[in-house]
């Protein structure tokens, strides 16, 4: 169904489903429970679940199909943002023309861009595009002062114009009169579920750009894409030019990275330079690496994991440490504390890095290789022969949705 | 008037006078070998033919067309194939994606957006692609992972992935290089079959005389950068110059 297999297509339903369920699912602990810590199904953290997925997914799609490593993908972000807000500050606060704005900028500059760092390969490539990043995060700072606003970042102020807001208009950022920031609160026994119309709008987009990446993956356009990856030399002996096919994949994935950009922008009308900074570019990098570069599921599941561990290993300090094993007798609580504390809280990085690491070594495929392999154990008796190709049926993990 | 047409060719690197003015000219439809001894500029002449390298001086008219100046690509969509002495082959992609891909190269052009259409569906380049293979006898390999084929079954899907583009010239560049006698004679055969299937004609660069007075109905013996003859088999097996130059020294 929707020109998919019926593999894909079972396997979009289940993206569906678990999108749509994420509120739920991921608020597991009821709210007066010590482990109310880990939910993370609150409005601000289930948008970034979604935006950065769809950063992961359009990174993936250039990264994973052609090999082609971009250090410079915030770029697009933060050009996606600025456009959303100047369409705040001309027009009004519907993102839909701000959405429009940020693909159309984001896809001319990548254009660009990638007419200029495709000239070459590997890691001078690599270095090209963190260059053009690091060029617009600069410029964005100082130079563009008057399209930026510089280090206070783009918002909007009262005497814009917003020449499409009537009297009764929204003055929060909404989808034709839909406010992003409208929550319905369900209380269900202990559990607290938070139903945001901001994430859902961010999940649809989601699932159009996860299914608009799996038409790609299977489409010929898809299989040029890796053969560029395999073996450039065979491609070019084979009557084809691999310049415009990396050039079109990049051009897509720059328009990812900037509807990403604008939805953070229509989650929070506001546009700062450093989402331009190349930690953000690593960031991405990270995600779908982590995740499992050149599958479907591996971007989704990276963003998911890394945005989770930011936002919630972050905030485990030391008083949350303490009240966890006031169990223990005093000498050997604080004997504990002290050898967690550097891996939480403001330490998060360093756990992150250390999974990063063990992920990198043990499962060069990323978390999707981690749930085949684990799904593999389970059902080791009932392997079929069309079992050799993973990435065509790939097994749905638990936390999709993130 | 042959199909290709090499004229005063020259190439230097640096010092080295790799080709010295090569003049070529091979029949439509025939199997033309060019032999020689290690260093004799055989590659260098290949590689100037495909558009990997560009000539000091000379042409190189392919169908009455220039190919100078060419990038390989453009080349290959004029009718040249080139089979390589170490297999290019897309090693991450499956046997059968290796034959389609040449396939929609020859339908498409050498850019075609085709993003939202499906592989699955386009039954008759699928179609295509598995009588090629069947052609290879490789029909029962499509499947697999084409990084985990032998080397023999590599060159035969490489094979394959130059024929299915129909190539007007088909170069190959050393065949059966490290391959045991068995294989050697399969390639062989399938040559010979290839040839009489269709119109086609080859170029081949080879060091195994037993493949060469197989195949070839004309042959030019490289040395030093520069032809020394061009004859029938028959005429070269007992030349003298060819002796000199190339058999004598291999005894």
């Amino acid at each position: 169904m929707f020109g998919l297999n019926k593999k894909d297509t079972k396997f979009l339903y289940i993206v569906v489903a678990l999108t749509l369920l994420t509120p739920i699912l991921l608020q597991p602990f009821p709210e007066a429970s010590p482990l109310a810590q880990f939910n993370a199904g609150y409005p601000d953290l289930m948008q970034r679940f979604a935006i950065f997925g769809i950063f992961a997914i359009g990174f993936n799609l250039l990264f994973g199909l052609t090999g082609y490593l971009s250090f410079g993908h915030a770029a697009f972000l933060g050009i996606g943002s600025y456009a959303t807000v100047w369409m705040y500050k001309l027009l009004s606060f519907n993102v839909l023309p701000g959405l429009i704005l940020a693909v159309i900028c984001s896809g001319l500059f990548a254009l660009l861009i990638g007419y200029i760092s495709l000239r070459r390969s590997g890691i001078y490539f690599s270095i090209l595009t963190l260059a053009f990043a690091e060029m617009a995060y600069r410029l964005a700072y100082s130079v563009l002062t008057p399209i930026t606003n510089g280090e206070t970042g783009l918002q909007v102020y009262s005497n814009d114009p917003q020449i499409l807001m009537g009297e009764n208009s929204s003055t929060v950022t909404n989808f034709f009169g839909l406010e992003m920031s409208a929550n319905y609160i369900l209380n269900v026994g202990g559990w607290q579920f938070t139903f945001n119309f901001g994430y859902y709008f961010c999940a649809i987009i989601a699932i159009l750009a996860f299914y608009l990446s799996v038409r790609i993956f299977r489409s010929p356009f898809g299989m040029m894409l890796r053969a560029v990856k395999s073996n450039q030399q065979r491609m070019n002996y084979t009557g084809l030019n691999s310049r415009p096919y990396t050039l079109a994949v990049f051009v897509i994935s720059g328009m990812y990275a900037g509807l990403a950009g604008g939805l953070l922008a229509s989650m929070d009308p506001l546009a700062g330079a450093e989402r331009m900074f190349w930690t953000e570019s690593g960031a991405v990098v990270l995600m779908t690496i982590l995740g499992g570069a050149g599958t479907l599921m591996g971007p989704i599941l990276g963003a998911g994991f890394i945005k989770y561990f930011e936002n919630i290993f972050s905030k485990i300090n030391d008083n949350v440490l303490h009240s966890w094993f006031s169990f223990l007798p005093d000498g050997l609580e604080d004997f504990v504390v002290f050898i967690i504390h550097p891996f939480v809280g403001k330490g998060w990085h360093l756990t992150l890095g250390l999974l990063f690491m063990l992920v990198v070594i043990f499962l060069p495929g990323g978390l999707v290789e981690g749930g085949q392999r684990i799904a593999k154990l389970f059902k080791r008796k009932k392997t079929t022969p069309d079992d050799k190709d993973p990435e065509h049926h790939p097994k749905p993990a638990p936390h999709v949705a993130e | 008037m042959g199909i290709l047409e090499v004229k005063n060719v020259n190439k230097r690197f640096g010092g080295l006078q790799a080709l010295g003015d090569v003049n070529l000219s091979i029949a439509e439809n025939s199997v033309h070998a060019i032999i020689g001894p290690n260093g004799a500029g055989k590659s260098t002449l290949l590689n100037c033919l495909v558009g990997k390298l560009i000539p000091d001086t000379g042409s190189v008219m392919f169908d009455g067309q220039s190919v100078l100046g060419r990038k390989p690509h453009e080349i290959n969509q004029m009718g040249i194939s080139r089979v390589f002495q170490t297999p290019e082959i897309f090693g991450d992609l499956s046997v059968l994606e290796n034959v389609l891909i040449p396939c929609f190269a020859k339908r498409d052009g050498s850019f075609r957006m085709h993003a939202l259409e499906s592989v699955s569906r386009e039954v008759d380049m699928i179609d295509q692609a598995e009588q090629m293979l069947l052609d290879v006898n490789m029909a029962e390999k499509k499947d697999m992972h084409a990084a985990s084929l032998s080397r023999g079954d590599k060159r035969r899907l490489e094979m394959a992935m130059c024929l299915a583009q129909q190539p007007r010239l088909l170069l190959l560049d050393e065949p059966t290089a490290g391959m045991a006698r068995a294989d050697t004679n399969n390639t062989i055969d399938l040559l010979k079959e290839i040839k009489e299937k269709r119109d086609i004609t080859m170029a081949i660069i080879e060091h195994d005389m037993h493949v060469v007075f197989s195949l070839a109905e004309r042959i030019t013996v490289l040395a030093q950068g520069t032809p020394l003859v061009e004859d029938t088999p028959d005429n070269i097996k007992g030349h003298p110059k060819v002796r000199e130059a190339y058999l004598g020294e291999a005894h």
